[in-house]
């Protein structure tokens, strides 16, 4: 076990029940928890843990910036909607559309890399924030290929759609093609999310680290830093496209709203620095609160507001549209007093 | 120790005149924005239209340098990267067309005086807005954070955020229309191109603006503190200034200044929401990155160009334009990867 983690346990009691939780319930959605927002609740769950641990690879681990995560995302997702939109229903389009938008995305990633990380790493930050916001506008506007603000339906193998079924029930719940489609999406990201575990534990994740905290001095010892970090700006590029891929199978749609937008990209450091950065456990429960606070807290929002009508401040500040407002109180406050996160603190309680 | 002789050396140094070549390097980013307005002459060939753009070139980039030189001088002295100053340009632009509309009979008089009242009482109110805001965004979010560069961006993104969202609770959630001011309206004629009176008083109050900050960098006490700031913090403090009071102060300035330009890119937009910081914070990062960091010389060329360029391919190749910006730094950044002006530094 302790190997399959690459050596990275939780090493702390509580944070172990945690994650055996998130992994069971994971495991047997569809049975534990019937209904189609149930699944699409833990679908969402499955990439967007994939996606923050790989900013997690980059924010955390290697100590750079990134605003282009969702670009690379998308790149991943729009892959997999073209190739399905232009080569037809199957599984080749989805197998070329993945392949397509992952060497897409870590060219992309190679050449920005290269040209920001070669003189200075806060570069990084402004760079990927600007080509980012180019290529938002460049795809809504090139709306003969993508779609534009509607983005792109299309459909993928009937044996992963609902309307496939199959002669067998388990725990009172027919197994569909949905059912057979989160499957793909969880091992999917459980393989890619162990497969990061064991990048992070390498000796090149130590040196990542080495980096981080202290760059002249990895540079003194003998590391090229500029090519450590670009490998690990490619490497997080890549798995988020993978994870884009993933959430385009599971979607049947891309848009704009759903892959590109810079909410996305809050989504995910949010879900790094709640969940603790530099721990690539810590993106896996940062994910879990941040999703399940999306779909079920918003809803709570908008109740609240209805209740305080009487005060109209208050009820506009608790209006579902200000969401945004209180996640960035939020990340504030938790980037100053929670640096750590909830990883961090439960290792350091344990470690006591 | 070595032993020091008493003689001078017996060579005679002598002071080598720069080669033509290394002249022509040093020269070159100043000559880069009027290449670039023949370059756009040449090609589009035509007087009023090549005029017309070139103008409203100049102004769009002037306004941009309104926004960028904050930014720039905040980074050189504290190595401060501030991802929130686009919450100012907004707020400024909030604030500002407040007081206009507030002022509706100043701004619908015929009246260039009335207008102009109105106008500055505007730029007044927002710059006041946001210099406090400036005031208390460094006191309360950049303070805890200095020196840690990835922190500083993150709750500085933070505080953008908020910062927006909280335009949205106090104005509403919708976009807001507004109309200049009567004098500011039409257009003049001037070699049979039409150019808009406002584009004209934007390049002016840049060029102003340009002026008075070099003046106030090259020729006063406290410019020559900030630029030896700039260029070794830890010397000036040594000497007995106080750098942080100096920080504080162009930190306060540089919001009051994106707050200027917030206005007046409302006025020129006749447009403005929320998030139109964020939007205008894109181009200024790109035109503080291939100016160099910390420099207010190389802010303001590649303002210009910026501009002049986006509204050059606007007209030649519109399907460019929304690439154009990240070619120009590229390019740029092939050229001098750490800018075309980079502040040299003390280590």
């Amino acid at each position: 076990m302790i190997q399959l983690f690459s050596g990275d346990g939780p090493r702390s009691r509580i944070l172990a029940l945690i994650l055996i939780a998130i992994g069971l319930g994971l495991a047997f959605a569809p049975f534990l928890f019937p209904g189609v927002r149930a699944l699409e609740t833990a679908a969402r769950i499955c990439v967007f843990i994939v996606l923050a641990a790989s900013y997690d690879l980059l924010l955390g681990y290697t100590g750079i910036v990134s605003f282009a995560h969702t670009m690379f995302f998308g790149l991943g997702a729009y892959g997999v909607a073209l190739a399905s939109t232009h080569i037809g229903r199957g599984f080749p389009a989805l197998g070329a559309g993945t392949l397509a938008g992952l060497a897409a995305a870590v060219a992309l990633a190679l050449v920005i890399g290269l040209f920001s990380l070669r003189v200075r790493a806060i570069f990084f930050a402004m760079i990927t924030l600007a080509v980012a916001s180019a290529v938002t506008v460049l795809v809504s506007q090139l709306s003969a290929l993508t779609g534009g603000e509607d983005g792109l339906v299309y459909q993928i193998p009937r044996a992963l759609g609902p309307a496939m079924r199959l002669d067998l029930e388990i725990a009172g719940v027919t197994v569909t093609g949905k059912i057979l489609n989160y499957y793909l999406v969880f091992c999917v990201a459980l393989v890619l999310f162990l497969v990061m575990l064991r990048i992070v534990n390498s000796p090149f994740g130590r040196v990542l680290q080495a980096i981080r905290e202290n760059d002249f001095r990895a540079e003194a010892i003998g590391y090229r830093v500029v090519r450590y970090r670009v490998t690990a700006t490619c490497l997080s590029a890549g798995f988020a496209a993978l994870a884009g891929s993933l959430w385009a199978i599971w979607l049947r749609y891309v848009g704009p709203g759903t892959t590109l937008s810079f909410e996305i990209m809050l989504d995910i450091l949010l879900m790094v620095v709640i969940g603790g950065m530099g721990t690539i456990w810590g993106a896996a429960i940062g994910a879990v609160l941040m999703v399940l606070a999306q779909s079920y807290l918003q809803g709570l929002m908008g109740y609240a507001a209805g209740a305080s009508e009487a005060m109209p401040i208050l009820s506009r500040l608790l209006d579902p549209d200000r969401w945004l407002l209180w996640l960035g109180v939020l990340f504030i406050l938790s980037v100053y007093f929670f640096p750590t996160g909830i990883v961090g603190r439960l290792r350091a309680r344990a470690a006591r | 120790m070595s032993v020091q002789s008493e003689a001078a050396p017996a060579h005679r140094p002598t002071i080598a005149a720069l080669s033509p070549r290394d002249r022509l390097a040093r020269a070159a980013p100043f000559l880069l924005v009027p290449v670039l307005v023949l370059l756009g002459f040449a090609l589009i060939g035509s007087v009023p239209t090549w005029l017309t753009l070139t103008v409203s070139g100049l102004a769009m980039g002037m306004m941009i340098f309104i926004m960028a030189s904050g930014l720039t001088l905040v980074f050189g002295l504290m190595d401060v990267i501030n991802f929130g100053h686009g919450a100012f340009i907004s707020v400024g632009a909030f604030v500002g067309i407040s007081v206009l509309a507030a002022l509706g009979d100043w701004t619908g008089a015929a009246s260039l005086g009335l207008n102009m009242a109105a106008v500055l009482a505007a730029v007044m109110a927002a710059m006041a807005a946001t210099g406090a805001l400036g005031w208390g965004f460094e006191r309360v979010l950049v303070r805890p954070v200095y020196g840690a560069h990835l922190r500083q961006i993150l709750v500085t993104v933070g505080g953008l955020i908020v910062i927006e969202q909280m335009i949205h609770v106090v104005w509403g959630p919708d976009e807001i229309f507004l109309t200049r001011p009567e004098m500011l309206k039409g257009a003049t004629l001037f070699l049979g191109a039409a150019i808009e009176t406002y584009r004209l008083l934007a390049v002016a109050v840049g060029l102003v603006l340009f002026v008075a900050m070099r003046l106030v960098l090259r020729r006063t006490r406290i410019g020559l503190i900030v630029r030896a700031g700039v260029q070794n913090g830890e010397m000036v403090e040594a000497l007995g200034y106080r750098l942080r009071l100096v920080f504080i102060g162009t930190f306060v300035a540089g919001s009051a200044l994106a707050g200027l330009g917030g206005v007046m890119w409302g006025l020129y937009q006749e447009v403005i929401t929320a998030g139109m910081g964020e939007q205008m914070m894109i181009l200024v990062f790109i035109v503080v990155i291939i100016g160099g960091l910390g420099s207010v010389e190389g802010a303001f060329i590649g303002a210009l160009m910026v501009g002049l360029l986006q509204n050059y391919v606007a007209f030649l190749a519109p399907k460019l334009a929304l690439v154009s910006n990240i070619g120009l730094m590229t390019v740029i950044l092939m050229w001098r990867p750490e800018g075309m002006l980079p502040v040299v530094r003390a280590k």
